[in-house]
């Protein structure tokens, strides 16, 4: 159990700026998600936490402590790899003590170490078996056993359910979170997948071309993204767009669409404006998440608006509508006990309490 | 329906003599070719086997009338026991035996230094960055289109500095040295396809640069260690030209004492002692081959195929 602290750290290499001013915070016992699509430099932050990558500039402190020239086995971290990295001529019993082995530590030290992680993650039946005997998830509960079997400081996964299948990265997940639950360690956990960032994470980190976008609890992720990369990031399906002006009357704010002849003019109440300085007309994208598009009328802050159906996804518990709106498409969910017909208009209610409105130029959360 | 139904039925006729035809056709090219392979091997069995006289008949392809082995003797060891006339037969001055382990003693530590620093180097190329790494691996790469000829004068020049000419150490120096590209490369190849991150892993567990070549990339090398074995014994105890340029008289490899014998063999030229010759310098690496064979088409394969 550790603190982690990043300040200001860059990477090149060659001319492509990898990492490009990277600062976090974590505290003891945080779950921090590194989140971003792929080459977006994740895992290379991660290996540079690690220690397998250099940095050119920056500092990473453990404990208030500058780790940056250190060999990655002096850091105390431990890494879980995508690929579960095992020791393919090793049994399971030396793939987990190889690295007690080489710090040389007692033999009773070891054997009990062992016995704790093999009865925390339920492979003590497998100790004498190859890694080629194992299946996936058998290999990736080797993979953390090897990494905690060491009580490191920090711990670091690089996609480590990226290579199971979907029943059993929903379970595996379970299991790491349960994990956490109990050790209460200082995590970094790196994916591209944005149901494991926001699962897992006590705060996610969404990180794209170098440079981290957002760094929140995940209810404020999903809630304010901070920026248009966010939003689209976040969510499935993502978040609508709609393309208009923000108007400014007197101290009322209201979205106007674009091509809608005036017609949709969508007063915006109780939002909290991020930046007040607004001019009379300002162009800007308004943002809705296909959840908080609703079929009936209670009575929150909404707003009615009438559109037509053009598409219609059926996938179980709910279904997914494509909405014409003045030469865009909206995309709404809906539990799929809802009856909507196809290429007719349709009432719909937005919830104003949960929009987003950007800068169109910026791109940044007005 | 009854039409389309008898149609069927002739096509699948059809499609089955088309099928056996193309059998035969197959089994028929493959079996000239096994037999174009190995007919000589065959000649060169049956003459060891056969008396001077049973030669002289002149039919090559005949088994012999009795199975004589005074010809491997006399090729093994120089001279035989004659029982029906009870005489020592001179074999003339040269014989393998002395040559024979002259070529073991070059053969098994040149093979063996050679591997092992290939195995490293590829490792080294493969897992570790370093400056002008990949400057280096070229260099290898150039090495193997090295022709033997190219270095024969350098090579004599730098074994008379060392003190090593004409001694089988030189020889193994020169076959390390020449066979460094190639076993380099086979490694390379094959670590190229292990994944980093296993490496990784070790780093981040403490294991140092040795620690991880002996303990976890090793003992996964098995396959590319046969290959490597396979190819540098084959190349170095069939090697003629280093022998018979670094090397002279009793210090000289089997390749270039079977050469001796056969040229300068007495008057008559003894058939059969010369083929049985010729297979005893081959038996080694045959004996390698069917050992670890299936191990050779397996490493050859690894890394250029997925799974």
């Amino acid at each position: 159990m550790a603190t982690l602290k990043i300040n200001n750290i860059n990477k090149n290499f060659g001319k492509t700026e990898v990492l490009k001013g990277i600062n976090l915070d974590i505290e003891e016992g945080d779950f921090l998600v590194l989140l971003g699509p792929s080459g977006c430099g994740k895992s290379t932050l991660l290996n540079t936490i690690a220690g397998l990558e250099t940095c050119n500039s920056g500092e990473i402190l453990i404990d208030n402590y500058k780790i940056n020239e250190m060999e990655p086995s002096d850091r105390d971290i431990a890494l879980v790899f995508q690929s579960y990295a095992l020791y393919p001529a090793m049994t399971v019993k030396k793939n987990v003590t190889f690295g007690l082995e080489q710090r040389k530590i007692s033999k009773e030290k070891i054997e009990e170490a062992l016995k704790n992680v093999a009865n925390l993650l339920q492979i003590d039946q497998l100790l004498e078996r190859k890694p080629s005997q194992l299946s996936g998830g058998q290999r990736q509960r080797v993979a953390m056993g090897r990494a905690l079997v060491r009580d490191p400081k920090v711990f670091l996964f690089d996609e480590p359910l990226s290579n199971l299948d979907a029943k059993l990265r929903v379970e595996m997940r379970r299991e790491i979170k349960k994990l956490h639950q109990k050790l209460k360690t200082t995590i970094v956990y790196v994916t591209h997948d944005q149901t494991e960032a926001m699962s897992l994470g006590t705060s996610i980190a969404i990180m794209n071309h170098g440079v981290i976008q957002q760094c929140d609890k995940p209810e404020i992720i999903y809630k304010k993204p901070q920026n248009l990369f966010v939003a689209d990031f976040i969510g499935s399906p993502s978040m609508n767009l709609i393309n208009g002006n923000l108007i400014k009357e007197g101290d009322n704010f209201s979205f106007m669409c674009n091509n809608s002849e005036n017609k949709i003019k969508i007063p915006i109440k109780n939002y909290n404006f991020t930046n007040k300085n607004i001019k009379y007309k300002h162009e800007v994208l308004f943002g809705i998440r296909p959840e908080h598009m609703y079929l009936n009328k209670s009575n929150k802050n909404e707003y009615e608006i009438s559109l037509k159906t053009s598409l219609s996804e059926y996938i179980g518990h709910e279904q997914i509508i494509t909405f014409n709106c003045f030469g865009q498409e909206l995309l709404g969910k809906f539990p799929s006990s809802n009856k909507i017909i196809m290429n007719k208009e349709v009432n719909l209610f937005f919830d104003i309490d949960q929009i987003s409105i950007f800068d169109k130029q910026t791109e940044e959360r007005i | 329906m009854e039409k389309s139904n008898f149609k069927l039925k002739e096509l699948e006729k059809s499609s089955k003599i088309k099928r056996i035809f193309y059998r035969w056709i197959l089994f028929i090219i493959l079996g000239v070719f096994a037999i174009y392979y190995i007919s000589p091997l065959y000649v060169m069995l049956v003459t060891s086997f056969k008396s001077i006289e049973e030669i002289r008949q002149g039919n090559l392809f005949s088994l012999p009338s009795s199975l004589n082995f005074d010809a491997w003797i006399i090729a093994w060891q120089g001279q035989t026991f004659n029982e029906t006339s009870g005489l020592k037969m001179d074999a003339g001055n040269v014989f393998l035996k002395n040559y024979f382990w002259n070529s073991m003693k070059m053969v098994v530590p040149a093979v063996l230094i050679s591997t092992i620093l290939g195995a490293l180097n590829g490792y080294a190329l493969t897992k570790w960055r370093f400056k002008y790494d990949n400057i280096i691996f070229l260099l290898f790469l150039f090495g193997t289109f090295i022709p033997y000829q190219a270095i024969l004068l350098p090579m004599a020049r730098t074994l008379g500095i060392l003190g090593l000419s004409n001694s089988i150490t030189g020889l193994v120096v020169v076959h390390v040295i020449y066979g460094l590209c190639f076993t380099t490369l086979f490694c390379r190849n094959y670590y190229v396809s292990i994944s980093d991150e296993i490496i990784r892993a070790a780093r981040i567990d403490g294991a140092g640069f040795f620690t991880i070549f002996f303990k976890i990339l090793l003992p996964i090398s098995l396959p590319i260690l046969v290959v490597t074995v396979i190819w540098q014994f084959t190349q170095i105890w069939n090697d003629f030209l280093f022998g018979a340029t670094f090397s002279f008289g009793d210090s000289a490899p089997i390749q270039v004492a079977l050469n001796n014998m056969v040229l300068t063999s007495t008057s008559v030229k003894r058939y059969n002692v010369d083929m049985a010759a010729a297979i005893i310098a081959g038996i080694p690496t045959l004996i390698v081959y069917v050992l670890a064979g299936k191990y050779f088409i397996r490493g050859l394969t690894a890394g250029s195929v997925k799974g």
